[in-house]
């Protein structure tokens, strides 16, 4: 039999004033199960709980209902009361007299009418209310980092700095991401590649950091604490031992293709590195281009290689690894404008570029030496137009958020532009221009001081007359359609989660937002935490940012890491759904609705009512995974998937006592 | 108990409450004060998607005038996807209750999100003045 104790708060006045304390108090003494109440002045102070303790010692109680303010403040303090005074801390229930009760009315007689409602129902559930324990999981002390841009190099060496070991997965040859295809950053316009390629040379020579590149995750399974993850690492041709990056056969390899790394405006080999600085840096192999993989012909780069490192037989390779936490930082990619922007010309112009691109050609090291040259004829663009929200805050057409970067690089590459090109006329096409950040406003004067000609308003039309391009637009300023031509126009695109993001995140267990995005577990309170427990979010995967932001995020995201490797067991949370073998029918309506992947079909060895020996399928929940929703208690036809805490015959309870 | 006169009958109204949204934006009521009807009793659950149609039939069964069941925005569910299933549920829910002859005022599934007091104030005040409109629940309820 329970012997529960109830009471109730008067919060100061806060309850007190509205509710008649010791009526309710004395109303729960005819409660089932009740035998001991007490009101008193402020039940979550120090008094207040060893009153608590003193009462379940002396009047031998064994489930506690306190009726003070919300849950959400004060469970945890109550339930450690319990703990304290040698209950099991989920014997406790609350009803909530003050947010819902004395706050929100005013009539003193009807609020204690409803306030001895909420304690009778508070006392019911406490009647049903069992023992929960938590139980121990081991950490792994290994991290995971998916993506090796600068988010997850930053978030990969603050957690190897910690002196936690990571691994870090990166899909292509090099690392790096972005930031090192960039010419110079904003507001400060230092280098890029001087800021970043030290960082990747760090993390190849950490001793705390195993680096694959090339390689991709190609399944997840198990649980915060325990990730076990199976790495795919691609063919790459070349035995990265016995290279030593020499760079001959690059230069002597027959075959050249577009380089991806330029974004098409330069060539590549087909045993290339993406860059001069890569890092590994080392050649792979290009399977779909080598004429040797193609049709065996060629062969040259094994015949010239000095230390015999050219491997044509060499095999993709799966292995798998065990991690404690996981981080997302698979970055952005731009969109496809030349799919939907027939208005711009479906890409058929070559005069008309992408951002990217034109960070690629003023960069020293891209494929035109940092020289502005169009890419039609070679020649030095006089007049730059720049177009800015190309895919961004277009609902109708394509994203409807902010970009977020564009506005201010595209006022770095304005001013790019008139440093390379004193003579040269520059125009920005624009909505509005946000620079709400560090010195970014101050950095969009200067651009506009520098003579970049800002009009507000959007570009209907660009087409070809000669070897020149005519841009159609609108000044919403004046009023007025404006037309100007142009010999080069560059595109600020949309940034769009990176290609095969939403799959990962399917792998790795949780749901991208709608526009694909990863989704933190909470916008402001968790924002570099998804919503399953151990993997988190660093850089622009999570939304499209810049580079400042990005940094803090993996920093931030490294924080939360190190906090969970810093631990060598994690407690279980014990309201979790538990299935009962026995009326299980193993339908597995409850594994298809479960947001975690926390139920699985297992066999059970059973007899069937003749005694003869069966197998019978059944749900398995894992309280690892499990979160305690309850979304599969409401699915299960036989009834025997219950969630811990919050059981059927408890809410019944709380149901049928109303009316009691 | 026994049974409340026509004269002094006050609706009960229960109100299923998910934790991390709707029973915050409750609590939110509260902090700044405003107002609303007495009649109104929340259960906490942890998800919209925990409430099992049948707590609802056996609150109209037990006497409740009213039911809200009230849960995260679809997208911002805490658990992801929860809000969806209560959505589907309780659409078909609704239809069964209005087949059988119970008001579709009576029962109602809102999205109210944890910084939404004034939608949960409206919601509720709308709910009971509606139901006191209706009059008692007589119809599922055991004692009649
Ligand atoms: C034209 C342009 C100019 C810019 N200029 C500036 C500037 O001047 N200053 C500034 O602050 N910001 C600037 N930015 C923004 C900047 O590029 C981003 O803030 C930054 O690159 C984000 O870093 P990230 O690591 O999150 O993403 P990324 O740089 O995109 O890196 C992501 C990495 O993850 C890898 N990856 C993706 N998917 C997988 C997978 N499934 N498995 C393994 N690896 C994967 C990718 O290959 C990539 O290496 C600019 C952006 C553009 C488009």
């Amino acid at each position: 039999m329970r012997r529960i104790g109830v009471f109730i708060c008067h919060c100061g006045s806060n309850i007190a004033a509205t509710v008649d304390c010791a009526k309710v108090a004395e109303a729960a003494r005819g409660f089932p199960g009740v035998v001991y109440s007490a009101d008193y002045k402020y039940m979550c102070s120090e008094p207040g709980q060893e009153f608590i303790k003193a009462a379940i010692a002396q009047e031998d109680l064994n489930a506690i209902v306190v009726a003070s303010c919300t849950p959400r403040m004060h469970e945890l303090t109550f339930r450690k009361t319990l703990a304290n005074g040698g209950l099991n801390p989920y014997l406790f229930e609350m009803a909530n007299l003050r947010e819902q009760c004395s706050w929100v009315h005013t009539d003193k007689e009807k609020a204690t009418v409803k306030a001895i409602d909420l304690v009778k129902m508070a006392a019911a559930k406490a009647n049903k209310n069992e023992e929960l324990t938590s139980s121990t999981m081991p950490v792994h002390k290994k991290a995971l980092v998916i993506g090796a841009g600068i988010a997850g190099m930053q978030a990969a060496l603050d957690i190897a700095d910690a002196g936690h070991q990571v691994v870090l997965v990166e899909r292509e040859p090099t690392i790096g991401g972005k930031m090192p295809m960039l010419d110079k950053t904003f507001p400060t316009m230092d280098c890029s590649a001087c800021i970043s390629t030290p960082k990747m040379v760090e993390v190849a020579q950490h001793p705390n950091i195993e680096l694959l590149a090339y390689a991709e995750v190609t399944e997840v399974k198990g649980f915060i604490g325990s990730f076990t993850v199976q790495i795919r690492q691609k063919a790459k041709y070349v035995d990265h031992d016995k290279c030593t990056g020499c760079g001959l056969c690059e230069t002597k390899c027959p075959s050249k293709v577009p380089n991806e790394y330029d974004l098409g405006l330069g060539q590549r080999a087909c045993i290339y590195k993406p860059f001069a600085q890569a890092v590994p840096n080392k050649p792979v192999i290009d399977p779909l281009h080598c004429r040797k993989l193609v049709d065996n012909k060629c062969g040259l780069c094994a015949k010239v290689c000095p230390t015999g490192a050219v491997n044509y037989q060499d095999a993709e390779r799966l292995f798998t690894d065990t991690f404690g936490a996981i981080v997302m930082a698979t970055g952005y990619d731009l969109y496809p404008w030349e799919e939907i922007y027939g208005e711009y010309g479906y890409g058929r112009f070559p005069d008309v570029i992408t951002g990217l691109q034109f960070e690629r050609m003023v960069n020293a090291s891209g494929p035109t030496g940092g020289k502005l040259k169009r890419p039609s004829d070679g020649q030095e663009p006089k007049s730059v137009v720049f177009i800015k929200c190309v895919g961004s805050r277009e609902p109708a057409k394509a994203k409807g958020y902010c970009s977020r970067a564009c506005c201010m690089y595209t006022a770095k590459h304005a001013h790019q532009v008139l440093d390379k090109i004193p003579d040269a006329a520059v125009y920005v096409f624009y909505m509005d221009v946000r620079a709400a950040g560090k010195a970014y406003d101050e950095f969009y004067e200067a651009t506009l001081k520098d003579g970049a000609v800002y009009l507000r308003g959007r570009v209907s039309k660009i087409y070809q007359e000669g070897s020149k391009l005519i841009v159609k637009g609108e000044d919403s300023l004046l009023g007025r359609p404006v037309q100007v031509t142009a010999d080069l126009v560059v595109l600020a695109t949309a940034m769009i989660p990176s290609q095969g993001s939403r799959e990962l995140a399917q792998t790795v267990g949780f749901l991208p937002d709608l526009d694909g995005w990863y989704q933190e577990a909470h916008p402001k309170l968790r924002p570099v935490e998804t919503p399953t427990a151990g993997v988190f979010l660093a850089g622009a995967c999570q939304g499209p940012k810049d580079i400042p932001d990005t940094v803090a995020q993996a920093g931030a995201a490294a924080a939360k890491v190190c906090g969970l490797l810093s631990k060598s067991q994690l407690e279980t949370n014990p309201m979790t759904a538990r299935s009962n073998p026995a009326i299980c029918s193993g339908c597995g309506l409850c594994v298809a609705v479960c947001p975690y992947k926390a139920i699985q079909l297992i066999s059970l060895a059973d007899r069937d009512r003749y005694g003869k020996r069966i197998n019978r399928t059944v749900a398995d929940v894992n309280h690892g995974l499990c979160q305690g929703c309850g979304a599969c208690t409401v699915t299960c036809r036989s009834g025997a998937i219950d969630l811990q805490g919050f059981k059927n015959n408890q809410i019944l309870e709380e149901v049928d006592a109303l009316w009691r | 108990m026994a049974l409340m006169t026509e004269a002094n009958w006050e609706p009960k109204v229960l109100a299923f409450c998910c934790n991390w949204c709707s029973y915050s934006g409750a609590d939110l009521v509260g902090l700044n004060r405003m107002k609303y009807p007495e009649n109104v009793r929340i259960v906490r659950v942890p998800c919209s998607a925990r409430v099992n149609p049948q707590f609802i039939i056996r609150a109209f069964q037990r006497g409740a005038d009213g039911v809200l069941v009230a849960g995260c925005h679809p997208g911002d569910c805490h658990y992801s996807t929860g809000n969806y299933y209560t959505r589907r549920r309780f659409l078909v829910m609704k239809r069964l209750l209005e087949f059988i002859g119970i008001e579709s005022q009576r029962f109602q599934a809102r999205w109210i999100s944890g910084a939404e007091a004034v939608k949960f104030r409206d919601t509720v005040t709308k709910l009971c003045e509606d139901i006191k409109a209706l009059g008692p629940q007589r119809k599922l309820r055991d004692q009649k």
